[in-house]
């Protein structure tokens, strides 16, 4: 009997069918696999089984008996325990306070976190999760955080554990880490329902895989039977190219180049230091790392939007260290920020004047100083077609359209008029495979026609797919520069966490 | 100048300083509580102005200071549950409503003390209490030691805020709430019933805070506060919303005005320039604040409304 099975469900949500009849179970001592694309319905039937969500219809059996979960509390008391992909921790409180929060104290009233705390040691060294009880979770690493998240799981004695995307954040050796912790959580009899898009994870972790698509449950294999490939295509129902092809490019001049660059974070510690980097023209150089080791500054920096303290930073041979973002776009920069709809687009604004953020200057679109209308419809359907952007209307706001066609849209609109240097931050975060697959094309295109794409990515499969080389990036610095063709993850995971390649 | 620097002037406006920042420190205290847990609260003002006019009216009925007392935080709490139906349950725009309470509070308390009471009357003010043995301590004694018994509650309500913060399961759910209300929620905490708790705590504090204010000064008139439930709102981020900041802030406020009272009387500063005056302790608390504030962070949660699921 499975120690947890899902019959039947059904969730709608105005004008979605999030779930439909699906069946989902797990076995005691086993990791079930839930598989598929961003709003194919894994974290609301996830969310359900945590109480977080109601089903319209269907059943839940916790070791055959019909549960009704109504709330996380319920979920809690019947030992179901969620890892949260964005984690659920409070950064000014102690790891300790993490834990205790929530749960009745020994002493009534007051914290009992002496107790707590011995606790957290004790299940630390049991399942290899050492942490330190007294520490500010704001001053933790992102892998020790997850530790948090899991001894807050097992302090309640989960016996069923819920990960969304846990590996999302970590290094490749983290990532084995992790693993390794959770192989040892399922021989104690634990059931683990494993979430993730990051097919060779899948594959090296999941006893079972079930994979949804537009609410459905549309496959199920065992890894022994499943390849990448086929995963990827019940995941997108056809078939799918993971690496784009990239026919050989004679590669030209230095067209971006860095110069022993220093940069402040929003902290006021230093963020990128003694950084060199030379990008050239019809090259895709991706910088693989984790995040949070200075790529958000240095992409801010060469877009001028944050200050560079030492260093130069030169496009096509022009200084543009420190000058004003419209200046440096003016030389031939296009840049894709990581955040879309934070940085790369305005939310509210419309399709059109998202493109119009940038094109307003330009005389085509103006008549006598005012907007010419028609002209800038024509323009930005052009825009749209060719990016194969799927939007109602031109008048439509972005915040309604899917992150990948936002995406696409911000693509657009950035690499017209072929820029000299393209700088793509994690382009295809968050995105379904079919517009990843298509934003993967459109660079590659890009750089046959001689633009230098510098892509900033945590996703090992993109760098490794894309570029023409892979700079490592760590506390700021190059680790060092691999050739892709001939390095291994293994290598390059190291030097993510900091080790040397010699 | 001189005669302000002599022992018996300082000493009576360091006494009195720290009567004046009574009130500001109770409304200040219970505005820290609500901020804690995520919810700005610009109503403050408005809960001191009706507790104020409620405690006055009561000591001016039955001459006992200790009803007005309760009348203050009786209309406190009953506020501070209308504060939280609009802000929690409702969900409504905290800078907003606030302003709300505040105006009803400046209104109602003016049309109130106009029916009811007409021409201002004087009314009984606190006892005072010395405490035997520390009032003979020099000088100290007399600052500190010979206030009236509400100036040492509320100096007490410090320490007890500071164990109930850090010591408790409701302090750190407070804390937790403040900051990550995701998180807090999905391990069974009860982000509405918290911040329902610090608001009727806020409330209570306000209103009390109010009543004290009115009854010190013996007195009632339209805008008796002077704003001073606005400063106390100012008090919390120079206090970096922790209750021994907030004191500090309170009595930085309150050695200002006893000093500008002071140098009125002793016509250090001329009559014509008593307005301007009469400006200063808010002047210098917010310049204070700017200098200060800046260097701490705000809860993360602070103003924003809690929703469950995204």
């Amino acid at each position: 009997m499975p120690m947890m099975e899902m019959r039947g469900i059904t969730k709608r949500f105005p004008g979605v069918l999030a779930n439909d009849n699906v069946d989902f179970d797990v076995q005691a001592g086993e990791v079930h696999t839930l598989l598929g694309e961003n709003g194919a319905g894994k974290s609301t039937l996830m969310k359900i089984l945590y109480g977080l969500y109601q089903a319209d219809e269907g059943e839940i059996l916790l070791n055959g008996d019909p549960t009704v979960i109504d709330s996380p509390t319920t979920a809690i008391s019947h030992n179901i325990g969620m890892i949260h992909q964005h984690f659920m921790l409070v950064e000014t409180l102690t790891v300790a306070e993490n834990v205790a929060l929530g749960l009745p104290s020994s002493r009534g009233a007051l914290t009992d976190l002496d107790v707590v705390s011995d606790h957290i040691v004790e299940l630390g060294s049991q399942y290899g999760l050492e942490l330190d009880p007294a520490a500010l979770v704001w001053q933790l690493a992102v892998g020790q955080k997850q530790r948090v998240e899991i001894i807050k799981a097992l302090y309640r004695e989960a016996r069923l554990l819920i990960l969304d995307e846990p590996t999302a954040v970590l290094t490749p050796q983290e990532v084995d880490q992790l693993f390794e912790t959770l192989r040892q959580l399922t021989t104690d009899g634990r059931g683990l329902i494993f979430i993730s898009h990051k097919l060779h994870e899948v594959l090296a972790l999941s006893n079972r895989i079930t994979v949804l698509r537009q609410g459905r449950v549309t496959g199920q294999a065992t890894p022994a039977e499943a390849t990448r490939e086929s995963l990827a295509e019940m995941m997108v129902g056809r078939e799918v190219k993971l690496a784009p092809d990239k026919p050989a490019v004679q590669v030209a001049e230095p067209a971006l180049e860095i110069r022993d660059l220093e940069v402040y974070g929003d902290r006021g510690i230093v963020a990128v230091e003694h950084f060199d980097l030379e990008v050239r023209a019809g090259e895709i150089l991706g910088i693989a790392g984790v995040s949070g080791n200075g790529q958000r500054e240095l992409a801010e920096s060469i877009a001028g939007l944050r200050e560079v303290t030492k260093g130069s930073i030169s496009i096509a041979g022009t200084d543009v260290t420190n000058h004003r973002p419209i200046e440096i776009r003016d030389v031939g920069l296009a840049y894709v920020p990581e955040g879309r709809l934070k940085d790369g687009s305005i939310a509210d604004f419309t399709v059109s004047e998202n493109i119009l953020l940038v094109d307003h200057r330009d005389d085509r679109f103006l008549n006598r100083g005012l907007f010419d209308f028609g002209a800038i419809r024509e323009h930005c359907q052009g825009l749209v077609d060719d990016f194969a952007v799927k939007t109602p209307t031109l008048e439509t706001p972005v915040r309604s359209l899917s992150g990948g066609n936002i995406q696409k849209l911000i693509l657009a609109r950035e690499l017209e008029g072929t820029p000299t240097v393209l700088l793509a931050s994690q382009p295809t975060r968050g995105v379904d495979i079919g517009a990843a697959e298509y934003i993967h094309e459109r660079l590659v295109a890009q750089r046959e026609r001689g633009t230098a794409i510098l892509v900033i990515s945590e996703d090992l499969d993109e760098v490794f797919g894309l570029s023409d080389r892979i700079a490592v990036m760590y506390e700021g610095r190059v680790m060092g520069i691999v050739d892709p063709a001939t390095a291994t993850r293994e290598e390059v995971g190291l030097m993510m966490a900091g080790v040397s390649p010699d | 100048m001189s005669e302000f620097f002599t022992e018996a002037v300082l000493i009576a406006t360091i006494a009195s300083g720290i009567r004046f920042g009574v009130p500001l420190l109770l409304a200040g205290l219970g505005e820290a509580y609500g901020q804690r847990s995520g919810v700005l609260n610009l109503g403050v003002d408005g809960v001191m102005l009706l507790g104020a006019f409620g405690g006055y009216y009561t000591v001016l009925k039955s001459d006992n200071v200790w009803l007005g007392i309760a009348v203050g935080l009786a209309i406190g709490l009953v506020l501070g549950v209308i504060s939280a139906f609009i802000t929690v349950t409702l969900k409504a725009e905290q800078g907003i409503s606030g302003i709300g309470i505040f105006l009803f509070g400046l209104g109602m308390s003016d049309l109130l003390f106009q029916r009811l009471v007409g021409t201002p009357r004087p009314i009984d003010t606190f006892p005072r209490l010395e405490i035997p043995l520390l009032r003979d301590i020099p000088w100290i004694g007399e600052m500190l030691f010979r206030q009236n018994v509400v100036v040492y509650l509320a100096f007490l309500a410090i320490p007890l805020s500071m164990f109930v913060v850090n010591r408790t399961t409701f302090g750190m759910k407070i804390r937790a709430v403040g900051e990550n209300p995701e998180a807090a929620d999905s391990l069974g905490v009860s982000v509405a019933k918290v911040r329902y708790g610090t608001m009727l705590i806020g409330g209570t504090l306000a209103g009390v805070a109010g009543a004290a204010l009115a009854i010190d000064l013996g007195i009632f008139q339209q805008n008796i506060t002077n704003a001073q439930g606005f400063i106390a709102i100012a008090l919390v981020y120079f206090g970096a919303w922790r209750p021994f900041g907030v004191m500090l802030g309170a009595l930085l406020y309150g050695f200002v005005n006893a000093t500008v009272i002071q140098w009125k009387t002793l016509g250090i500063i001329p009559d014509s320039w008593s307005d301007i005056a009469a400006m200063a302790p808010a002047v210098i608390t917010i310049l204070a604040l700017v200098v200060v504030a800046t260097r701490f962070r705000a809860p993360s949660a602070l103003t924003k409304p809690f929703e469950r699921g995204e």
